[in-house]
Protein backbone atom coordinates (compact mmCIF):
# COMPACT_ATOMS: atom_id res chain seq x y z
CA UNK A 1 0.00 0.00 0.00
CA UNK A 2 1.39 3.29 -1.03
CA UNK A 3 1.71 6.15 2.13
CA UNK A 4 -0.64 8.66 0.61
CA UNK A 5 -3.00 5.84 0.06
CA UNK A 6 -2.64 5.11 3.66
CA UNK A 7 -2.88 8.44 4.75
CA UNK A 8 -5.70 9.11 2.87
CA UNK A 9 -7.92 5.74 4.43
CA UNK A 10 -7.02 6.67 8.28
CA UNK A 11 -8.03 10.34 7.74
CA UNK A 12 -11.18 9.51 6.17
CA UNK A 13 -11.44 7.34 9.19
CA UNK A 14 -11.02 9.82 11.33
CA UNK A 15 -13.51 12.26 9.37
CA UNK A 16 -16.18 9.58 9.53
CA UNK A 17 -16.17 9.25 13.42
CA UNK A 18 -16.41 12.62 13.44
CA UNK A 19 -19.31 13.15 11.26
CA UNK A 20 -20.88 10.00 13.40
CA UNK A 21 -20.24 11.58 16.83
CA UNK A 22 -21.65 14.97 15.92
CA UNK A 23 -24.97 13.02 14.73
CA UNK A 24 -25.34 12.05 18.27
CA UNK A 25 -25.41 15.78 19.09
CA UNK A 26 -29.06 16.69 19.77
CA UNK A 27 -31.17 19.18 18.22
CA UNK A 28 -31.16 20.96 15.19
CA UNK A 29 -28.03 21.88 12.40
CA UNK A 30 -27.87 25.65 11.93
CA UNK A 31 -25.16 25.84 9.42
CA UNK A 32 -27.07 28.57 6.85
CA UNK A 33 -26.81 31.01 10.67
CA UNK A 34 -22.99 30.76 10.44
CA UNK A 35 -23.08 30.75 6.67
CA UNK A 36 -23.84 33.96 6.45
CA UNK A 37 -21.06 34.99 8.67
CA UNK A 38 -18.62 33.50 6.14
CA UNK A 39 -16.61 36.56 5.75
CA UNK A 40 -15.30 36.88 9.48
CA UNK A 41 -13.96 33.49 9.51
CA UNK A 42 -11.92 34.31 6.19
CA UNK A 43 -10.98 37.83 7.84
CA UNK A 44 -10.26 36.27 10.97
CA UNK A 45 -8.08 33.55 9.23
CA UNK A 46 -6.24 36.16 7.37
CA UNK A 47 -5.61 37.99 10.73
CA UNK A 48 -4.18 34.88 12.05
CA UNK A 49 -2.17 33.73 8.70
CA UNK A 50 -0.38 37.30 8.49
CA UNK A 51 0.59 37.20 12.37
CA UNK A 52 1.62 33.62 12.46
CA UNK A 53 3.79 34.04 9.87
CA UNK A 54 5.26 37.54 10.78
CA UNK A 55 5.54 35.87 14.39
CA UNK A 56 7.52 32.75 13.04
CA UNK A 57 10.49 35.01 10.91
CA UNK A 58 11.15 36.71 14.09
CA UNK A 59 10.92 33.79 16.42
CA UNK A 60 13.07 31.83 14.41
CA UNK A 61 15.60 35.08 14.14
CA UNK A 62 15.08 35.56 18.51
CA UNK A 63 15.90 31.79 18.74
CA UNK A 64 19.29 31.61 16.93
CA UNK A 65 20.39 35.05 18.92
CA UNK A 66 19.26 33.97 22.32
CA UNK A 67 20.87 30.37 21.47
CA UNK A 68 24.04 31.69 20.86
CA UNK A 69 23.56 34.01 23.56
CA UNK A 70 23.03 30.50 25.68
CA UNK A 71 26.20 29.51 24.00
CA UNK A 72 28.63 32.08 24.97
CA UNK A 73 31.79 31.69 27.11
CA UNK A 74 30.78 35.59 28.63
CA UNK A 75 28.85 34.05 32.27
CA UNK A 76 26.81 37.89 31.71
CA UNK A 77 26.13 37.21 28.41
CA UNK A 78 24.96 33.60 28.96
CA UNK A 79 22.91 34.50 32.07
CA UNK A 80 21.35 36.98 29.86
CA UNK A 81 19.79 34.51 27.70
CA UNK A 82 19.34 32.36 30.26
CA UNK A 83 17.33 34.70 32.22
CA UNK A 84 15.53 35.20 29.20
CA UNK A 85 14.32 31.59 28.46
CA UNK A 86 13.53 30.88 32.07
CA UNK A 87 11.21 33.95 32.22
CA UNK A 88 9.32 33.29 29.62
CA UNK A 89 9.26 29.64 29.35
CA UNK A 90 7.95 29.53 33.19
CA UNK A 91 5.13 32.06 33.08
CA UNK A 92 1.45 31.72 30.92
CA UNK A 93 1.45 33.63 27.28
CA UNK A 94 -2.06 34.76 28.41
CA UNK A 95 -0.40 37.02 31.07
CA UNK A 96 2.86 37.79 29.04
CA UNK A 97 0.16 39.14 26.23
CA UNK A 98 -1.57 41.01 28.73
CA UNK A 99 1.34 42.09 30.81
CA UNK A 100 2.95 42.93 27.20
CA UNK A 101 -0.41 44.78 25.84
CA UNK A 102 -1.55 46.75 29.12
CA UNK A 103 1.69 47.80 30.87
CA UNK A 104 5.09 47.18 28.23
CA UNK A 105 3.16 48.77 25.14
CA UNK A 106 1.70 51.65 27.29
CA UNK A 107 4.73 52.24 29.04
CA UNK A 108 6.60 52.93 25.55
CA UNK A 109 3.27 54.10 23.58
CA UNK A 110 3.03 51.36 21.41
CA UNK A 111 -0.56 51.30 20.17
CA UNK A 112 -1.35 49.31 17.61
CA UNK A 113 -2.34 45.94 18.89
CA UNK A 114 -1.18 43.79 15.97
CA UNK A 115 2.41 44.83 16.68
CA UNK A 116 2.25 44.08 20.27
CA UNK A 117 0.20 40.89 19.32
CA UNK A 118 3.25 39.44 16.54
CA UNK A 119 5.73 40.52 18.71
CA UNK A 120 4.71 38.74 22.69
CA UNK A 121 4.18 35.93 20.29
CA UNK A 122 7.11 35.85 18.85
CA UNK A 123 9.14 36.58 22.18
CA UNK A 124 7.45 33.69 23.27
CA UNK A 125 8.05 31.16 20.72
CA UNK A 126 11.31 32.39 20.31
CA UNK A 127 12.50 31.20 23.98
CA UNK A 128 11.07 27.99 22.80
CA UNK A 129 13.45 28.11 19.91
CA UNK A 130 16.35 29.27 21.60
CA UNK A 131 16.69 26.16 23.69
CA UNK A 132 15.84 23.85 20.23
CA UNK A 133 18.60 25.61 18.47
CA UNK A 134 21.16 25.32 21.75
CA UNK A 135 20.39 21.35 21.66
CA UNK A 136 21.58 21.13 17.92
CA UNK A 137 24.59 23.28 18.60
CA UNK A 138 25.61 20.88 21.16
CA UNK A 139 24.41 18.04 19.35
CA UNK A 140 27.75 18.34 16.99
CA UNK A 141 30.68 16.54 18.18
CA UNK A 142 33.80 18.24 19.08
CA UNK A 143 35.32 16.05 16.64
CA UNK A 144 33.65 18.00 13.98
CA UNK A 145 35.26 21.59 15.13
CA UNK A 146 38.49 20.28 15.63
CA UNK A 147 38.70 18.65 11.77
CA UNK A 148 37.17 22.19 10.38
CA UNK A 149 40.19 23.65 12.55
CA UNK A 150 42.16 21.39 11.14
CA UNK A 151 42.07 22.32 7.75
CA UNK A 152 42.09 25.38 8.74
CA UNK A 153 38.71 27.23 8.54
CA UNK A 154 38.49 30.41 10.53
CA UNK A 155 35.55 30.20 13.69
CA UNK A 156 33.22 31.96 11.74
CA UNK A 157 33.33 29.75 8.35
CA UNK A 158 33.42 26.44 10.93
CA UNK A 159 29.63 27.57 12.29
CA UNK A 160 28.31 28.56 8.96
CA UNK A 161 30.09 25.88 6.79
CA UNK A 162 30.63 22.85 9.18
CA UNK A 163 28.45 23.40 12.80
CA UNK A 164 25.41 24.86 11.50
CA UNK A 165 24.08 22.91 8.36
CA UNK A 166 24.24 19.81 10.49
CA UNK A 167 22.69 21.29 13.41
CA UNK A 168 19.73 22.59 11.02
CA UNK A 169 18.85 18.96 9.82
CA UNK A 170 19.19 17.91 13.66
CA UNK A 171 16.47 20.88 14.50
CA UNK A 172 14.08 20.91 12.01
CA UNK A 173 11.35 18.42 13.21
CA UNK A 174 11.11 20.48 16.61
CA UNK A 175 11.28 23.66 14.90
CA UNK A 176 8.17 22.66 13.05
CA UNK A 177 6.55 21.40 16.26
CA UNK A 178 7.63 24.80 17.69
CA UNK A 179 5.72 26.24 14.55
CA UNK A 180 2.82 24.68 14.55
CA UNK A 181 2.09 25.57 18.67
CA UNK A 182 3.03 29.49 17.48
CA UNK A 183 0.26 29.10 14.92
CA UNK A 184 -2.31 27.96 17.31
CA UNK A 185 -1.02 30.13 20.35
CA UNK A 186 -1.75 32.53 18.21
CA UNK A 187 -5.67 31.95 18.93
CA UNK A 188 -5.14 33.47 22.29
CA UNK A 189 -4.35 36.94 20.96
CA UNK A 190 -8.55 37.42 21.20
CA UNK A 191 -7.83 38.09 25.14
CA UNK A 192 -6.02 41.86 23.91
CA UNK A 193 -9.17 42.13 21.29
CA UNK A 194 -7.07 41.21 18.14
CA UNK A 195 -9.75 40.24 15.46
CA UNK A 196 -7.96 36.95 14.94
CA UNK A 197 -9.72 33.50 14.05
CA UNK A 198 -11.07 32.43 17.39
CA UNK A 199 -12.07 36.04 18.21
CA UNK A 200 -14.21 35.73 15.01
CA UNK A 201 -15.29 32.42 15.54
CA UNK A 202 -16.54 33.36 19.16
CA UNK A 203 -18.22 36.02 17.96
CA UNK A 204 -20.41 34.11 15.11
CA UNK A 205 -20.72 31.55 18.21
CA UNK A 206 -22.52 34.73 20.23
CA UNK A 207 -24.71 36.02 17.66
CA UNK A 208 -26.21 32.67 15.89
CA UNK A 209 -26.27 30.54 19.10
CA UNK A 210 -24.58 27.83 16.84
CA UNK A 211 -21.73 26.49 18.83
CA UNK A 212 -20.48 23.16 16.87
CA UNK A 213 -21.43 25.00 13.94
CA UNK A 214 -18.80 27.98 14.49
CA UNK A 215 -16.27 25.86 16.02
CA UNK A 216 -15.79 23.59 13.93
CA UNK A 217 -14.52 25.61 10.96
CA UNK A 218 -12.55 27.13 13.61
CA UNK A 219 -10.60 23.69 13.88
CA UNK A 220 -10.60 23.55 9.95
CA UNK A 221 -9.27 26.65 9.49
CA UNK A 222 -5.92 26.22 11.99
CA UNK A 223 -5.24 22.58 10.07
CA UNK A 224 -5.51 24.60 6.69
CA UNK A 225 -2.38 26.83 8.20
CA UNK A 226 -0.51 23.85 10.53
CA UNK A 227 -0.89 20.61 7.84
CA UNK A 228 1.34 22.37 5.09
CA UNK A 229 3.79 23.35 7.28
CA UNK A 230 4.16 19.55 8.65
CA UNK A 231 4.38 18.68 4.84
CA UNK A 232 6.73 21.24 3.88
CA UNK A 233 9.11 20.47 7.15
CA UNK A 234 9.14 16.77 6.09
CA UNK A 235 10.25 17.62 2.52
CA UNK A 236 12.88 19.63 4.21
CA UNK A 237 14.30 16.73 6.53
CA UNK A 238 14.02 15.10 3.24
CA UNK A 239 16.43 17.63 0.91
CA UNK A 240 18.95 17.81 4.17
CA UNK A 241 19.42 14.34 5.55
CA UNK A 242 22.86 13.06 4.99
CA UNK A 243 22.40 10.12 7.33
CA UNK A 244 22.16 7.43 4.63
CA UNK B 1 61.78 18.44 8.42
CA UNK B 2 64.10 18.81 11.28
CA UNK B 3 62.11 19.04 15.12
CA UNK B 4 63.22 20.13 18.02
CA UNK B 5 61.50 20.53 21.20
CA UNK B 6 63.03 21.81 24.26
CA UNK B 7 60.90 21.83 27.79
CA UNK B 8 57.68 20.96 26.16
CA UNK B 9 54.80 20.68 29.11
CA UNK B 10 51.27 20.64 28.62
CA UNK B 11 49.15 20.51 31.55
CA UNK B 12 44.82 20.08 31.66
CA UNK B 13 43.84 21.50 35.57
CA UNK B 14 46.12 19.72 37.57
CA UNK B 15 46.91 16.97 35.20
CA UNK B 16 50.15 17.26 33.44
CA UNK B 17 50.47 15.24 29.94
CA UNK B 18 53.80 16.33 28.94
CA UNK B 19 56.18 17.18 31.61
CA UNK B 20 59.42 19.23 30.12
CA UNK B 21 59.30 16.98 27.05
CA UNK B 22 62.24 17.42 24.82
CA UNK B 23 63.39 15.72 21.86
CA UNK B 24 65.62 16.68 18.64
CA UNK B 25 65.50 14.80 15.42
CA UNK B 26 67.57 14.49 12.44
CA UNK B 27 66.99 15.90 9.39
CA UNK B 28 63.78 12.83 8.49
CA UNK B 29 60.92 12.60 6.33
CA UNK B 30 58.98 10.85 8.86
CA UNK B 31 58.58 10.56 12.53
CA UNK B 32 56.53 7.29 14.32
CA UNK B 33 55.23 8.46 17.45
CA UNK B 34 54.37 5.31 19.60
CA UNK B 35 53.71 4.43 23.48
CA UNK B 36 50.93 3.52 26.07
CA UNK B 37 47.79 5.11 25.89
CA UNK B 38 47.38 8.37 28.09
CA UNK B 39 51.26 9.14 27.43
CA UNK B 40 50.65 12.00 25.61
CA UNK B 41 51.58 11.09 21.96
CA UNK B 42 48.42 12.39 20.94
CA UNK B 43 48.62 15.80 23.07
CA UNK B 44 52.05 16.19 21.71
CA UNK B 45 50.77 15.83 17.96
CA UNK B 46 47.77 18.25 18.13
CA UNK B 47 50.41 20.75 19.96
CA UNK B 48 52.52 20.26 16.74
CA UNK B 49 49.58 20.28 14.27
CA UNK B 50 48.89 23.71 15.65
CA UNK B 51 45.73 22.28 17.30
CA UNK B 52 46.85 23.17 21.45
CA UNK B 53 48.93 25.90 22.56
CA UNK B 54 51.29 23.78 25.16
CA UNK B 55 51.36 25.70 28.46
CA UNK B 56 55.19 25.90 28.45
CA UNK B 57 58.15 24.98 26.16
CA UNK B 58 58.56 25.23 22.89
CA UNK B 59 59.23 23.29 19.62
CA UNK B 60 60.46 24.42 16.20
CA UNK B 61 60.23 22.69 13.02
CA UNK B 62 63.04 23.72 10.62
CA UNK B 63 64.61 26.39 13.15
CA UNK B 64 61.10 28.25 12.78
CA UNK B 65 59.50 27.68 16.45
CA UNK B 66 55.40 27.07 16.68
CA UNK B 67 53.03 30.30 16.71
CA UNK B 68 51.16 30.98 20.18
CA UNK B 69 48.64 33.42 19.65
CA UNK B 70 45.47 32.99 17.38
CA UNK B 71 46.32 34.25 14.01
CA UNK B 72 49.89 32.61 13.59
CA UNK B 73 48.03 29.29 14.42
CA UNK B 74 45.35 29.68 11.87
CA UNK B 75 48.43 30.52 9.60
CA UNK B 76 50.04 27.84 10.38
CA UNK B 77 47.05 25.41 10.03
CA UNK B 78 46.94 26.30 6.73
CA UNK B 79 50.37 25.17 5.79
CA UNK B 80 49.84 21.68 7.07
CA UNK B 81 47.26 19.07 7.46
CA UNK B 82 45.82 16.73 10.09
CA UNK B 83 44.05 13.53 10.18
CA UNK B 84 42.24 11.94 13.46
CA UNK B 85 41.23 8.75 14.71
CA UNK B 86 38.15 8.75 13.05
CA UNK B 87 35.05 11.20 11.74
CA UNK B 88 36.90 13.52 10.33
CA UNK B 89 34.75 13.70 7.26
CA UNK B 90 31.65 16.39 7.56
CA UNK B 91 29.30 14.10 7.11
CA UNK B 92 26.40 16.57 5.35
CA UNK B 93 28.73 16.62 2.43
CA UNK B 94 29.55 13.94 -0.41
CA UNK B 95 33.45 12.71 -0.31
CA UNK B 96 33.75 15.41 -3.37
CA UNK B 97 32.45 18.31 -1.64
CA UNK B 98 34.80 17.13 1.77
CA UNK B 99 38.14 17.31 -0.27
CA UNK B 100 36.51 20.62 -2.44
CA UNK B 101 35.69 22.55 0.87
CA UNK B 102 39.25 23.43 2.19
CA UNK B 103 40.28 24.57 -1.72
CA UNK B 104 37.44 26.97 -1.95
CA UNK B 105 37.31 28.13 1.41
CA UNK B 106 40.30 28.32 3.12
CA UNK B 107 43.25 27.90 -0.35
CA UNK B 108 41.49 30.71 -2.27
CA UNK B 109 40.74 28.39 -5.30
CA UNK B 110 37.66 28.75 -8.13
CA UNK B 111 35.50 25.56 -7.27
CA UNK B 112 36.56 24.01 -10.70
CA UNK B 113 40.01 24.18 -9.97
CA UNK B 114 39.02 22.58 -7.23
CA UNK B 115 37.58 19.65 -9.00
CA UNK B 116 40.55 19.81 -11.64
CA UNK B 117 42.76 19.17 -8.82
CA UNK B 118 41.01 16.48 -6.71
CA UNK B 119 40.48 14.34 -9.96
CA UNK B 120 44.02 12.59 -10.73
CA UNK B 121 44.03 12.05 -6.81
CA UNK B 122 40.80 10.56 -6.29
CA UNK B 123 41.19 8.29 -9.73
CA UNK B 124 44.77 7.27 -8.56
CA UNK B 125 43.46 5.87 -5.10
CA UNK B 126 40.49 4.27 -6.72
CA UNK B 127 37.76 6.73 -5.14
CA UNK B 128 36.49 8.43 -8.00
CA UNK B 129 33.30 5.97 -8.16
CA UNK B 130 32.63 6.55 -4.53
CA UNK B 131 33.24 10.64 -5.03
CA UNK B 132 29.50 11.64 -5.02
CA UNK B 133 28.46 9.28 -1.93
CA UNK B 134 28.22 11.21 1.49
CA UNK B 135 30.49 9.69 4.18
CA UNK B 136 27.85 7.47 5.87
CA UNK B 137 27.33 5.58 2.62
CA UNK B 138 31.05 4.93 2.47
CA UNK B 139 32.93 2.26 4.62
CA UNK B 140 35.22 3.17 7.17
CA UNK B 141 38.43 2.51 5.07
CA UNK B 142 36.89 4.62 2.57
CA UNK B 143 36.55 7.34 4.87
CA UNK B 144 39.59 7.54 5.93
CA UNK B 145 41.33 7.18 2.91
CA UNK B 146 39.17 10.47 1.93
CA UNK B 147 40.54 12.24 4.86
CA UNK B 148 44.23 11.25 3.90
CA UNK B 149 43.38 12.68 0.56
CA UNK B 150 41.60 16.05 2.02
CA UNK B 151 44.83 16.54 3.54
CA UNK B 152 47.01 16.16 0.99
CA UNK B 153 45.23 17.94 -2.20
CA UNK B 154 46.28 21.11 0.19
CA UNK B 155 49.87 20.12 -0.42
CA UNK B 156 50.53 20.51 2.68
CA UNK B 157 54.61 21.33 3.71
CA UNK B 158 54.06 18.49 6.51
CA UNK B 159 51.26 15.70 7.70
CA UNK B 160 50.10 15.06 11.04
CA UNK B 161 48.43 11.39 11.63
CA UNK B 162 46.66 10.59 14.93
CA UNK B 163 45.91 6.98 14.66
CA UNK B 164 44.67 7.09 11.71
CA UNK B 165 44.04 3.15 11.65
CA UNK B 166 42.83 2.52 15.14
CA UNK B 167 38.77 3.12 14.53
CA UNK B 168 39.13 0.22 11.53
CA UNK B 169 39.16 -3.54 11.08
CA UNK B 170 42.41 -5.02 9.93
CA UNK B 171 41.38 -5.49 6.08
CA UNK B 172 40.47 -1.34 6.12
CA UNK B 173 43.95 -0.93 8.21
CA UNK B 174 45.77 -2.20 5.38
CA UNK B 175 44.09 0.02 2.77
CA UNK B 176 44.63 3.01 4.99
CA UNK B 177 48.58 1.99 5.84
CA UNK B 178 49.19 0.99 2.51
CA UNK B 179 48.13 4.70 1.16
CA UNK B 180 50.44 6.51 4.00
CA UNK B 181 53.02 4.02 2.79
CA UNK B 182 52.71 5.97 -0.76
CA UNK B 183 53.77 9.01 0.94
CA UNK B 184 57.03 8.07 1.94
CA UNK B 185 58.58 8.48 -0.99
CA UNK B 186 56.47 10.95 -2.43
CA UNK B 187 58.02 13.85 -0.56
CA UNK B 188 55.58 14.56 1.71
CA UNK B 189 56.95 14.74 5.41
CA UNK B 190 54.74 13.63 7.83
CA UNK B 191 54.69 12.51 12.09
CA UNK B 192 52.31 9.64 12.17
CA UNK B 193 50.82 8.06 16.24
CA UNK B 194 50.09 4.60 15.83
CA UNK B 195 49.84 1.69 17.92
CA UNK B 196 50.59 -0.63 14.44
CA UNK B 197 53.96 -1.35 15.45
CA UNK B 198 55.27 -3.35 12.21
CA UNK B 199 54.02 -0.83 10.00
CA UNK B 200 56.30 1.98 12.64
CA UNK B 201 59.02 0.02 11.83
CA UNK B 202 58.47 0.09 8.14
CA UNK B 203 57.64 4.03 7.45
CA UNK B 204 59.87 5.45 10.28
CA UNK B 205 62.54 7.06 9.67
CA UNK B 206 62.56 8.17 13.30
CA UNK B 207 60.62 6.49 15.99
CA UNK B 208 59.94 8.73 19.86
CA UNK B 209 58.36 6.37 22.37
CA UNK B 210 56.34 8.31 24.66
CA UNK B 211 55.61 7.54 27.80
CA UNK B 212 54.54 9.25 31.39
CA UNK B 213 54.61 12.88 29.17
CA UNK B 214 58.31 12.57 28.23
CA UNK B 215 60.33 10.55 25.42
CA UNK B 216 61.16 7.41 27.25
CA UNK B 217 63.29 6.67 23.89
CA UNK B 218 64.31 7.71 20.59
CA UNK B 219 66.21 6.76 17.18
CA UNK B 220 65.61 4.41 14.53
CA UNK B 221 63.09 1.77 14.26
CA UNK B 222 66.30 -0.64 14.96
CA UNK B 223 67.27 1.59 17.90
CA UNK B 224 63.85 1.65 19.66
CA UNK B 225 63.20 -1.75 18.90
CA UNK B 226 65.53 -3.57 19.92
CA UNK B 227 68.17 -1.76 21.96
CA UNK B 228 66.02 -0.06 24.42
CA UNK B 229 67.64 0.16 27.58
CA UNK B 230 64.93 1.57 29.61
CA UNK B 231 62.26 -1.40 31.46
CA UNK B 232 59.31 0.62 30.45
CA UNK B 233 59.81 0.51 26.66
CA UNK B 234 61.13 -3.03 27.04
CA UNK B 235 58.05 -4.11 29.30
CA UNK B 236 56.11 -2.29 26.80
CA UNK B 237 57.29 -3.52 23.50
CA UNK B 238 56.95 -7.37 25.32
CA UNK B 239 53.39 -6.91 25.31
CA UNK B 240 52.74 -5.54 22.10
CA UNK B 241 55.11 -7.40 19.98
CA UNK B 242 54.18 -10.97 21.63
Amino acid sequence: MSRSLAHGIVAAAFVGLLVLACMQVPGEWNWAGVWEYRQKFLQGWLVTLGISLAALVLSLAIGLVVALLLAAHNPLIEATGRMYVELIRGTPLLVQLLLGFYVVANAVGLENRFVVGTLVLAAFSGAYMAEIFRGGLDAIPKTQRDSAKAIGLTRWQSFRLVVLPQAIRLVLPAVAGQLVSLIKDSSLLSVIAISELTLNAQEVNSFTYSTLESYLPLAVGYLLLTLPLSAASRWLEAAFRYER
Amino acid sequence: MQLTIDNLTQQFGSVRVLDQLALSTGSISSLVLVGPSGGGKSTLLRILAGLDVPTAGSAQFDGTPLPRDDAGLLSYRRTVATVFQSYNLFPHLSARDNLILPLVHVHGLSREEAAARIAEPLARFQLAEHADKRPAQLSGGQNQRIAILRALVVRPRRLFLDEPTSALDPEMTAEVLDMIEALKGSGTDFVLVTHAMHFARRVADEIAFIGDGGVLAHGTAEQVFNHGDNPRVTAFFDKVLR
